[in-house]
């Protein structure tokens, strides 16, 4: 049956091809026949791209045809002014690109400045968020545990609320003298003034060690530089207010994970467990050799799909910093807005969504390319 | 704490009766020794509270006067409890000063149900033509879908402001609804649920004379009602939560919803103790909505968690 529809189809297809930039005119002949023949007597063709044009149409306009404009807008230099199609916005080629990526300047080491901060926000949001994730997961899975499904819903419920809502919660908390410098203090702990505090966490503990004086840093690392920054800066870690971005981040997204994790800990054949068990297993052999690999698909998932979260952070920058302070909570997402939005720097902003655009989607390529290999190789061996 | 623990250990003690009924819903290992279990229960009682405090502490704050939040930011029980900060947004005092809340409501309720409702009949169409209407382009359209459900909303932000922009539909309402109702991943869910549909329902309908629209309409669509229902709350969720778009389609205040509102209002002052009970009051008051679909309808929360993981 599939076969014969599709042998149909493509009877009309090969006819129809070579006249299909004029096809008005042909459209009442043979090919009209070998169509509705095809389509059979339903219609279905017709009401196929009835039920879909919806979609196309609002896909196309408001997410097909942005990525077009923004891409001819990201060769422009436009401050939103004029019609940028219209030939009077100065059209300056891939200077948006080069200014970002090979020209020292300004714009260069804001780029790089963000770049920076979002690989350390991913360096920290991803393994922390999986491991808690995984922990809460096994935790609820636990079969005589009181109140699993309390603890369940406990754990969900800050990933489906609004961002914008727990990103003011979390302002709250961790003021100057707030709730956690407050239980800080109850251990002999001065808690920093979080919001306000650009140092980079690696350069406080690379400083506290006295390997390097944070305030004047000299030799190797001040000396050489990448992309406009010095390796020092470079290497300063996260500031202690990206830090908090980073703890709401994984705060508000371990649930989520955690229901995957768990749903992926409930498909372990039991049989599995039970002749574990019966060879005598403890609890941390059961879970390094039996449930960890199990799991290992599902692990990849979760890594894969917080790495390409991460690089989209956004909201919560544009509530708890905008950037600030000393543009250590800047990501290349929230410096796209801003240098369109704030300082009327379109073409500019453009580029820097173009080369997020890229990356994020490289990532979700190589994710989609990894799970696909996977799901073959199973189906083979089954 | 030991309350906890006896209790554990009746059940504990009770199970070996009930074995058979309940076999898949014992452990495989034996239960920890009891004191691995005090400790265990105090780390999972850490952990939850770890996730409600924040919340606990947004309830009570909203009840504090401004010096009370800035001098207890601790305190589960307010000082001097008072609802100044609710009157206020309420707008049953004198209205607070840039903090429209009424409207933003307004604009968020509008916005949502015209949202979810666009969603779910244009993502059921589309994922029923995907799932069972032969037409020429079918596949290169799914294909279009699983691409676009990669395309990462954040690297729009200027893209969607310029296509608004160049429709003369910035900063208005339509420029903040019809680019949101359709959404790629709602097409997805409902083409899966068409497709585990009988095709043998549809048959029967069709050799009783019933065209395409009517099979779609009367026999099939109201088998799908759990997929619809998720994918109203997913939809209504999503679009009451939207932060990003409406902060590049609007600029001017009467547009402001409760997400650009609140994330204006919030992120004016880096200072402590600046009107914290008005804004934690305002951010609990615009989380109630989705908390009680939350906690109505869990179960279809649940699977739009494991929906983002099921691969294409």
């Amino acid at each position: 049956m599939p076969i014969r529809t599709m042998r149909a189809g493509a009877v009309p297809r090969t006819t129809g091809s070579p006249g299909a930039p004029d096809s008005a005119p042909g459209e009442s002949g043979t090919t009209a026949k070998a169509r509705a023949r095809r389509a059979g007597v339903r219609g279905e063709g017709t009401w196929g791209w009835l039920f879909v044009s919806p979609m196309v149409l609002v896909l196309g306009l408001f997410l097909v045809l942005p990525i077009l404009m923004a891409l001819w807008v990201s060769l422009l230099h436009w401050d939103g002014q004029s019609n940028p199609f219209s030939g009077q916005a100065d059209f300056v080629g891939l200077d948006n690109y080069r200014a970002l990526l090979t020209q020292d300047g300004l714009d260069r080491t804001l780029f790089a400045t963000a770049l920076r901060n979002n690989v350390y926000y991913v360096l920290l949001t991803v393994p922390l968020q999986t491991v808690l994730a995984l922990g809460l997961a096994l935790i609820v899975n636990q079969r005589l545990l009181r109140g699993r499904g309390a603890l369940r819903t406990t754990f969900f419920f800050p990933s489906v609320t609004s961002s914008i809502a727990v990103s003011t919660v979390f302002l709250f908390l961790f003021q100057g003298s707030g709730s956690v410098n407050t239980m800080l203090s109850w251990i002999g702990i001065k808690g920093p003034n979080w919001f306000a505090d650009p140092r980079g966490v690696l350069s406080l503990i690379l400083g506290g060690l006295g390997i390097v004086d944070p305030e004047r840093p000299t030799g190797v690392l001040a000396d050489h530089s990448a992309l406009g920054l010095s390796w020092f800066e470079w290497l300063s870690g996260p500031s202690v207010a990206m830090c908090t971005l980073i703890v709401l981040a994984v705060w508000t997204t371990s649930g989520t994970f955690m229901l995957i994790f768990l749903a992926a800990l409930q498909n372990i054949p039991r049989e599995l467990e039970e002749s574990a068990a019966m060879e005598g297993v403890n609890r941390r052999q059961m879970l390094w050799h039996v449930t960890l690999p199990a799991l290992r698909p599902v692990l990849f998932l979760i890594l894969t799909l917080g790495l390409i979260s991460t690089w989209q952070v956004f909201d919560q920058v544009y509530v708890m910093g905008q950037g600030a302070p000393g543009n250590t909570t800047l990501t290349p997402a929230f410096l796209s807005y801003s240098a369109g939005f704030d300082n009327a720097d379109f073409g500019q902003g453009s580029a820097i969504a173009f080369i997020l655009l890229a990356l994020i989607l490289i990532l979700t390529a190589f994710q989609r390319w990894a799970l696909r290999e996977r799901g073959a190789s199973t189906g083979r061996n089954r | 704490m030991t309350a906890t623990g006896t209790a554990t250990r009746d059940r504990g003690r009770r199970s070996p009766g009930g074995r058979v009924a309940h076999d898949r819903g014992r452990p495989v290992l034996s239960r920890f020794a009891l004191p691995w279990r005090l400790v265990g229960y105090a780390t999972v009682l850490g952990l939850g509270l770890l996730y409600l405090l924040p919340f606990v502490l947004q309830l009570a704050t909203g009840f504090k006067t401004d010096p009370d939040a800035a001098a207890h930011p601790l305190a589960l029980l307010p000082t001097t409890p008072t609802t100044a900060a609710y009157q206020r947004l309420l707008g049953l005092s004198q209205a607070a000063d840039g903090v429209p809340f009424l409207r933003w409501l307004g604009n968020s309720t509008l916005v949502a149900v015209l949202v979810t409702a666009g969603r779910v009949l244009f993502d059921s169409l589309a994922g029923y033509a995907l799932a069972r209407l032969r037409f020429r382009g079918r596949s290169v359209l799914f294909g279009f879908v699983l691409a676009v459900m990669a395309v990462p909303g954040v690297a729009l932000l200027i893209p969607k402001f310029l296509v608004l922009n160049a429709f003369g539909l910035f900063d208005t309402y339509t420029g903040m609804i019809l680019p949101l109702l359709v959404d790629a991943a709602g097409i997805f869910i409902m083409k899966q649920f068409f497709e585990s549909v009988p095709r043998e329902v549809e048959e029967a309908a069709r050799v009783d004379g019933a065209g395409v629209f009517r099979i779609f309409w009367s026999v099939v669509l109201p088998m799908a009602r759990p997929a619809l229902l998720t994918l109203t709350i997913l939809s209504f969720q999503g679009s009451w939560n939207e932060f990003t778009h409406f902060l590049v389609s609007t600029q001017s205040g009467q547009y402001e919803t409760l997400t650009t509102g609140l994330a204006r209002f919030v992120s004016g002052g880096l200072g402590g103790g600046t009107q914290y009970p008005l804004k934690l009051a305002a951010a609990l008051l615009s989380t109630v909505p989705v908390a009680a679909l939350f906690f109505c309808f869990q179960r279809y929360f649940v699977s739009d968690a494991n929906a983002g993981a099921v691969k294409e």
